[in-house]
């Protein structure tokens, strides 16, 4: 067992601005990515000179090479299960040409301008693209670095660069023989211009010595023997640790607090109170809950008291028989499906989720009067920087604030309200203090997936064939609050993407969106975010068209991807995979799914088994992916194999309803994960590909969905159009 | 009032009310913090340790029950011959993803393993269906077993 700690926790202490070169990198209009070089505030061989020690190389915020040879490389984007802190040094060490054995990790500290994701514009790790934010510039960071070493040793030995070479940490001359290791070429590397960005030349595919091969994960050892941190294992010196309980109602306040019987609990040291919540702090998490049971709390409910998940449904479901915001519109919909031979028309409704992360929500803080202190596992850490400088009144560069490993972030520690909670805790408290939400805090307090009600009409040919496809939805924009500019004219790209854009070539095709807020409740981004909705509704319609026409589900949607050959390519993979067509037993059904989201293809097909009391076992899933250039394969078939387990455990059970305002669900007995004894065989193929890098961390969950639902129809004839599935499935 | 228990093999004494679960004694008290809080009830394994080598969820194990038992946590769990099979197996195979619950289903899978050396696709489901994975690497666990115990699978993904 090793014991190396190459996750390197310690070094979270911020940027030295004074002596480094930056590679700058922007989000260009219309996606594209702009690579460039900008200097620091004060650069330069003097700057270097004039330092006792010989300072480390660092041509980038993303690389560093000690003069003791030590290789560290600075995470942009966190590790929350991914596998992105093995497949972003990937990259990096492919360029630079360095052993992955031969670098240590630290997390990035926050920092909006140097370590943004260029597809999202800030510093976060979501929307399944750290591999497609990460691809060009990582790269170009590593070749940067490995030219400016490879020049620093040509000059040396007073050779041509060109008759050089770098390889595993070294730079060679092979026609004298000569070879320096990188530690020893950082004090004159240092001193070099930083290169044009156009001089570096990126590997062509079929080089690539790194990516596409398996990497065995470099955070696995320490997530076998306990010595993994994560933001909940933080222990300034001093901490105490506090629980809490928070309005029951969205909106509420807290109108008393007897906190008598609290105070008298072994090891409880201080009750706070906040306008909407009321927390204790304590020697320990148990002194913490005990003291948090025995205080009577009564709460002034507010204004959504009398709130229901039906009255919502009911609302979304009124929405929509108004016109909506068009966000897509090809051909003539409404004409086509006048003349159409056959209509089907059908509603759909999914409903609110939690991420319920096995790490619950936590943060540590301590405030002093000069700074504040932050210790938490959070996919937007500048967010959370910027958030606790408002609540205290620092300046942003007062809070330091240090990343962890993240158990579980799914989306939901894209949110700063955990550290804000935090922060208003600890302004209270002396010295610092853990801030652990119970598991029933976290259920019933998430930021949820939203509800969407759809309502569909679709028009088929003679032939079957659709020729008109009109999809009007309503439910919450999350986009709307989180990043506001990306919100124009009432439509954003995440709560549409899968609607509008399918691969299926449909002439008319019409889609409007309605953005209704639920008064109260707070959404956010869940795996598979705007797919997670689209997908199971998209994927169940086209199914609902086929059994309209009475055709086969793959034979249907291979006809209409003519001009989309890769997502033929799959669906034709997995449906051979899975032996599509072979006889079943009764009870027994297979669904297909075919999705383009995340810029990758993928196709499933789910074989599900129906028992006569409507318990339903999903035994198997086949997946096909094309995702592109593949980085970590063996990740990519982790990812697909977490997704469609995630995407499985909603479909059959997840929602969250609220009744008088309070969320009804409180932890894993009434909101249900699937568990080893349900868990599906899931296989995974992976088509070859040189295109660019597409997203894995999300596709999964979005395509099983459907391809679940839909196959419980071919069992039993139930098209299931609410979810989750529940008892639906009850045959007759 | 203080307690003394037997963590891993040392004598650790601690004080604290009678009924305070073994889990925050492990984490806030002694900062044993490779034990995991996940669910507080005993619905979902993270916490899972063993007493006396039998798999026991510490968010409900009152102090006052263990006090004279063996306790061993995932920290010690390499030590054992079980233990260290299946942390390796779990290298092999990559299982772990956001390993959160990991600790909980290394105890539960290096008990089943010290209890029955060649378990079956049913046994593995009995020992491991109280520990959930949200990031569903079950199809890995079940294998990383199999890996440790050194028996073919018949119920395996790719």
């Amino acid at each position: 067992m090793t014991s190396h700690r190459i996750i390197d926790l310690v070094e979270s202490e911020g940027v030295d601005l004074s002596r480094r070169r930056f590679l700058t990198v922007s989000a260009a209009v219309g996606g594209g990515l702009l690579i460039g070089f900008r200097a620091g505030p004060s650069i330069g061989a003097a700057d270097a000179a004039q330092s006792a020690a010989s300072p480390p190389f660092t041509p980038n915020a993303f690389v560093r090479i000690e003069s003791d040879g030590q290789i560290v490389l600075t995470m942009p984007y966190v590790e929350m299960g991914q596998g992105t802190y093995t497949s972003i040094p990937m990259l990096i060490a492919e360029e630079l040409e360095v052993d992955l054995k031969q670098v240590r990790l630290k997390h990035a500290p926050p920092d909006e301008k140097l370590y943004a994701n260029p597809l999202l514009g800030v510093q976060a790790t979501g929307n399944s693209n750290a591999i497609r934010g990460a691809w060009q510039p990582l790269r170009q960071a590593g070749a940067t670095a490995r030219l400016m070493l490879v020049s620093a040793a040509a000059k040396r030995w007073n050779v041509d660069a060109v008759s050089c070479r770098a390889e595993k940490g070294e730079v060679i001359h092979a026609a004298s023989g000569r070879r320096l290791k990188y530690g020893a070429l950082v004090a004159d590397a240092a001193k070099l211009p930083l290169p044009a960005p156009e001089s570096v030349t990126l590997k062509q595919v079929g080089h690539f010595k790194l990516i596409g091969t398996p990497a065995k994960r470099l955070d696995t050892p320490a997530k076998v023997n306990g010595t993994a941190v994560y933001g909940i294992d933080a222990r300034p010196p001093g901490v105490k640790f506090a629980t809490l309980a928070q309005s029951p109602v969205f909106g509420g306040r807290v109108k008393s607090v007897d906190d008598a019987k609290a105070k008298a609990v072994k090891g409880v040291r201080q009750i706070v109170r906040l306008d909407d919540a009321v927390a204790v702090v304590a020697d320990h998490m148990g002194a913490a809950k005990k003291g948090l049971a025995a205080l009577t709390i009564e709460w002034d409910d507010g204004p959504h008291a009398k709130l229901s998940t039906q009255d919502i449904a009911a609302e979304l479901e009124k929405a929509t028989l108004q016109p909506g915001v068009v966000a897509q519109n090809v051909g003539d919909a409404d004409k086509a499906l006048a003349s159409a031979v056959t209509r089907v028309e059908a509603t759909y409704l999914v409903p609110f989720l939690a991420h319920a992360t096995m790490e619950p929500m936590n943060c540590t803080v301590h405030v002093r009067k000069d700074g504040c202190e932050i210790w938490v596992g959070n996919q937007a850490i500048a967010r959370c920087q910027a958030a606790a400088a408002k609540i205290t009144g620092l300046p942003l560069e007062k809070v330091v604030l240090h990343n962890h490993l993240i158990g579980g972030g799914f989306g939901r520690r894209l949110e700063s309200d955990g550290v804000a909670r935090a922060v208003q805790i600890a302004m209270q408290v002396e010295g610092p203090v853990k801030v652990v939400w119970t598991r029933e805090e976290d259920i019933q307090h998430d930021m949820y997936r939203p509800c969407f009600f759809d309502r569909l009409s679709a028009g088929l040919d003679d032939k079957g064939m659709p020729v008109a496809w009109n999809h009007r939805f309503a439910g919450s924009s999350i986009i709307a609050r989180w990043a506001p500019p990306l919100f124009v004219n009432g439509l954003d790209p995440d709560t549409t993407e899968g609607a509008i854009d399918l691969t299926y070539s449909l002439p008319n095709l019409h889609v409007e969106y309605l953005q209704v807020e639920p008064p109260g409740i707070p959404t956010a981004f869940w795996r598979s975010v705007g797919p997670s909705h689209n997908v199971f509704v998209t994927e169940s319609l086209i199914d609902e068209l086929a059994a309209a026409a009475k055709q086969d589900p793959v034979t249907y949607r291979r006809a209409l991807l003519d001009k989309a050959p890769r997502a033929k390519a799959v669906l034709e993979l997995a449906a051979q995979k899975a032996g599509w067509g072979k006889p079943l037993p009764q009870g027994v059904g297979r669904g297909v799914s075919v999705q383009f989201v995340f810029a990758t293809y993928l196709a499933q097909v789910a074989e599900v088994e129906v028992s006569k009391d409507g318990a339903v076992r999903v035994r198997r899933v086949v997946c096909a992916v094309d995702c592109g250039t593949v980085v970590n394969p063996d990740t990519v078939r982790a990812q697909i194999q977490s997704a469609v387990i995630f995407g499985i455990t909603a479909a059959l059970h997840g929602q969250i309803t609220l009744k008088g305002g309070r969320v009804e669900q409180s932890n894993f007995h009434d909101y249900r994960m699937l568990r080893m004894n349900e868990a599906p065989v899931i296989e995974v193929y992976i088509v070859n590909s040189t295109e660019l890098p597409g997203g894995m961390g999300e596709a999964g969950t979005s395509a099983i969905v459907p391809a679940v639902t839909n196959a419980i129809y071919a069992a039993t004839g139930t098209r299931v159009r609410k979810l989750p599935v529940a008892d639906q499935a009850k045959r007759v | 009032m203080p307690h003394t228990l037997t963590i891993n093999g040392t004598a650790r004494s601690v004080d604290v009310d009678d009924d305070t679960a073994l889990l925050w004694v492990l984490r806030d008290v002694l900062g044993m913090t490779g034990t995991k809080f996940g669910c507080g009830v005993a619905l979902c394994g993270a916490c899972t340790i063993h007493i006396d080598g039998k798999p026991v969820r510490s968010c409900i194990t009152p102090i006052s029950a263990v006090v004279g038992k063996r306790i061993t946590t995932i920290e010690a769990i390499g030590a054992t011959p079980a233990g260290k099979k299946i942390q390796r197996a779990w290298i092999e195979l990559e299982v772990p993803q956001c390993g959160y619950c990991q600790s909980g289903q290394i105890m539960s899978a290096a008990a089943l393993l010290a209890a029955k050396p060649k378990p079956s696709d049913a046994d593995i489901d009995t020992a491991m269906s109280g520990n959930i994975c949200r990031c569903g690497t079950y199809a890995r666990i079940r294998e990383g077993i199999k890996r440790a115990a050194h028996v073919t699978s018949d119920k395996k993904g790719a």
